[in-house]
């Protein structure tokens, strides 16, 4: 490739270790890939880096989980603990805890190192779940993108998953709970439950068998799938190149930014060592999971205060909040022998089932309504979408009032109110929570949208009072300069497209539903200042100012 | 016999006989006193403790509790409650009662030692219950392993298994037990106050009782090995901790990384 540009006199390197790069590079073809890579331009946005810290979370986490499988014992053989942590010594207690202990009592730097993988753990699963409120509160999942955001979706499934197994190792009374919640959650699917149960845990609760399988999938088979899809999700990043803010000179058809190397290089390298260190100094300062406090996992003690960790919690919650007994109605019944317990099956399924579909379908759902089939590079500021940032906020709404309720007792304990109100108010907010989050979201982008709008037309406000010749004060309005300005006007603002007759010239009842859809979508709105308005307004204002008449449409 | 006779001229053989006799004497001493000690915490109290014992719950007790402590509609009989529970509702301050609620509440103290002590000796007197623990069950120096199995199934459910504390129904809750002391924590069981179920002898025995406050004590005093604790309450406040603290550190350097921004 690279010999192409040297026409026909064959190149010879003057040092040896030219002559050394350029027999690798004509057999590899380096230079050309690093040339493509490294002109490839990145915008440059905060928010465009959490994607980042998920990565370099996940490279950590690699690192660090391999530390630990040095001196992980997977076993739930039974032993008695005979390490220097003396409030469990000589307990009874499976090799698997005891072998966790090991790794934070007695190996040199173990409790850093379990420390450093578990807050890295919940981090990447913070730091993906803001990078995917990122991309839909900007719309990046529109074309070509939906499938990336698949993608994306699965692997925050695919973290949780990560998660949880590695939650489960330790085999200490927390992790024992969650184990047991998990397998009532399974026990719950008709029919098939209790044999998927049998299956998972190779016999009945809680076995011999569930940590070597835990391990095996938490070491193996999770990150294996993990590593598969991020490198998809960046072949694909590639492939589409970086979504962009609006701004002057920025369109669908070119990237503003600078470029891979040597720019982004530097940085990102820079930022991987930042990531890791803000993950070392709090595993150096604040613990995280004491094993050693829960003791060894028995299934008879259930402690208070026993939760996931964070990314399992709206499920948790969601348990909490559904009622067993309304009045005399009851959630479980006794169908031909076989027991059907609602009140496990659906809050534990049923929301995170919702979240999900939602998740993974809305960039079709979206397509559907706006009949939109171009592509978008540019991406949209929340507040110019507003119907869709007030539904993925009361999303959001939605997600954290089950999340809070897995802390519910927390709540109670520390802000001195009832356990009963709190899950009173929190069972109350599950239904009103998202509409009232909808309305209230969406008003306030409208504002914002009008408040842009009154900006982009009269400048902004200067704080600069001026007294007029018969007695008038004013305040000065200064236009804005031509960035700020494009900011504000240089938006679309699609209108509802009304049902379309197909190539029979008739209007079908799925079309109807969906130009009323459109029209729900995009019947509120606040047009962008147009540039013949914006001219008027400004002679409107030049106009004033000099003759100071009329000011109050202005100023007031 | 002949070394010790050779050496009774010996310069030091003086100091080391007086410190043989003080050691003797001093021994003694020790367990003299630690034998009444004993005694005074079990046996009887005296008669005027009783008496001023009275006075005291009759001026601050009575209104709710009865006269004799037989109990009112507003406060339950004490009669056979035993000197335990006054000691450790009395000497923790949630009695007297500030005000109505799902639970008394820790308070500073209403009454010093020895009132307290008249108090326990005046309701024992109504009946017989619980005593005062003996000082060698709360030595802390029973077996903290036994101690953290009877602490994590019997009490974890409500006390958290960090000793933490937790959330009961309705507003009621299970206190934190970092810093209460020994004789409180065993007269917690002895009694259940408020809301606690009571852990008789034949339920968790002296033994186990005094397992379980070595364990709580040697978990307090152990401290946290990995760092702040942030409560020991659990995966909540690690996960708050990640969101506030670590996405915020982040986010900080993102927005540094990306200010000269094209």
């Amino acid at each position: 490739m690279s010999a192409s540009s040297t026409a026909d006199v064959p190149f010879e390197a003057k040092t040896k270790v030219g002559r050394f790069t350029d027999f690798v590079d004509e057999r590899v073809g380096g230079s050309g890939i690093l040339r493509e890579f490294g002109r490839k331009v990145f915008p440059d946005h905060w928010s465009f880096m959490f994607g980042e810290v998920a990565l370099y979370s996940f490279v950590i986490l690699l690192l660090s989980g391999t530390f630990l499988t040095f001196f992980f014992d997977p076993s739930m053989a039974e032993t008695h603990y005979q390490g220097s942590y003396t409030p469990l010594y000589n307990v009874e207690m499976s090799v698997a805890y005891s072998s966790s202990l090991d790794i934070s009592f007695d190996v040199r730097g173990g409790l850093f190192m379990r420390q450093v993988h578990h807050w890295a753990a919940l981090l990447f699963v913070a730091s993906l779940g803001v990078h995917m409120l990122r991309v839909f509160f900007t719309g990046a999942f529109r074309k070509p993108r939906e499938m990336n955001w698949v993608v994306g979706g699965v692997l925050l499934i695919l973290a949780m998953a990560a998660g949880f197994t590695g939650y489960s190792l330790p085999d200490d009374l927390l992790s024992g709970n969650g184990l047991r919640i998990i397998d009532g959650v399974i026990k719950s699917i008709p029919v098939i439950g209790t044999y998927i149960s049998f299956f998972l845990f190779g016999g009945e609760f809680p076995g011999t068998a569930i940590i070597g399988r835990l391990y095996v999938l938490h070491i193996l088979l999770v990150p294996a799938l993990i590593l598969l899809m991020i490198v998809i999700h960046l072949f694909m990043v590639v492939v589409h190149k970086h979504t962009q803010y609006p701004g002057p000179g920025r369109n669908d058809g070119n990237v503003v930014g600078y470029p891979l190397g040597p720019v982004y290089a530097a940085k990102a390298g820079g930022f991987f060592f930042i990531v890791f260190g803000v993950i070392a100094l709090m595993a150096a300062a604040f613990t995280i999971n004491p094993i050693w406090n829960y003791g060894p996992y028995d299934p008879s003690p259930v402690s208070a205060g026993t939760q996931p960790d964070w990314y399992i919690g709206f499920v948790d919650g969601a348990l909490r909040l559904m009622p067993g007994v309304v009045n005399d109605f009851h959630f479980e019944y006794v169908i031909f022998g076989y027991t059907l317990t609602l009140n496990v099956l659906l809050p534990a399924l049923v929301p995170a089932g919702i979240i999900f579909t939602v998740l993974f379908t809305y960039p079709w759902i979206e397509r559907w309504i706006t009949k939109d089939n171009r592509e978008h590079h540019v991406l949209d500021r929340p507040r110019n979408a507003p119907t869709r940032t007030a539904i993925g906020v009361a999303g959001f709404t939605w997600y954290c009032v089950m999340w809070a309720a897995a802390g519910s007792d927390l709540i109670a304990t520390h802000f001195h109110v009832s356990l009963n109100d709190v899950t009173y108010w929190l069972r109350a907010l599950f239904f009103v929570g998202p509409i009232i989050a909808f309305i209230v979201t969406k008003r306030v982008a409208l504002a914002l949208q009008r408040k842009d709008r009154e900006i982009a037309l009269h400048g902004r406000e200067t704080g600069r009072i001026v007294r007029l010749p018969h007695g008038e004060f004013i305040e000065v309005h200064a236009p804005l300069d031509d960035y700020k300005q494009y900011k504000l006007v240089g938006f679309e603002s699609p209108a509802p497209l009304p049902a379309q007759p197909n190539e029979h010239g008739v209007v079908t009842r799925k079309e109807k539903r969906r130009a009323a859809l459109s029209k729900w979508f995009f019947e509120d709105r606040v047009a962008p200042a147009t540039p013949a308005e914006v001219e008027a307004a400004h002679a409107h204002g030049h106009h004033e100012a000099i003759e100071g008449a009329d000011q109050k449409s202005l100023s007031h | 016999m002949k070394a010790l006779s050779q050496k009774r001229r010996h310069p030091l053989a003086a100091i080391a006989l007086l410190l043989m006799g003080l050691l003797l004497t001093g021994g003694l001493y020790a367990v003299a006193t630690t034998v009444n000690q004993a005694k005074a915490e079990t046996t009887t109290y005296s008669a005027s403790d009783t008496e001023e014992g009275k006075k005291l719950f009759e001026a601050n007790c009575a209104t709710c509790h009865g006269m004799g402590a037989s109990g009112s509609k507003d406060g339950p009989s004490l009669v056979g409650v035993g000197a335990a529970a006054v000691d450790f509702q009395v000497g923790t301050g949630r009695m007297p009662m500030q005000m109505n609620g799902p639970q008394a509440q820790k308070k500073p103290l209403q009454f010093n030692e020895d009132q307290t002590h008249q108090l326990s000796a005046y309701v024992a007197s109504l009946g017989a219950g619980p005593a005062i623990p003996e000082e060698h069950l709360l030595d802390e120096k029973g077996d903290a392993a036994e101690g953290g199995e009877l602490f994590r199934v019997n009490c974890a459910m409500c006390h958290n298994a960090a000793a933490a504390g937790g959330a009961l129904t309705r507003g009621k809750f299970a206190p934190a037990l970092a810093d209460v002391s020994g004789k409180h924590i065993y007269e917690a069981m002895a009694t259940g106050p408020q809301n606690m179920p009571v852990f008789n002898d034949a339920n968790i025995s002296p033994e186990g009782k005094r397992d379980i406050v070595t364990f709580l004590k040697k978990i307090e005093a152990n401290g946290s090995p990995g760092g702040a604790d942030l409560g020991s309450l659990g995966p909540v406040a690690e996960g708050l901790f990640v969101w506030v603290a670590g996405l915020g550190v982040i986010i900080a350097f993102t927005i540094w990384l990306t200010s000269r921004s094209s």
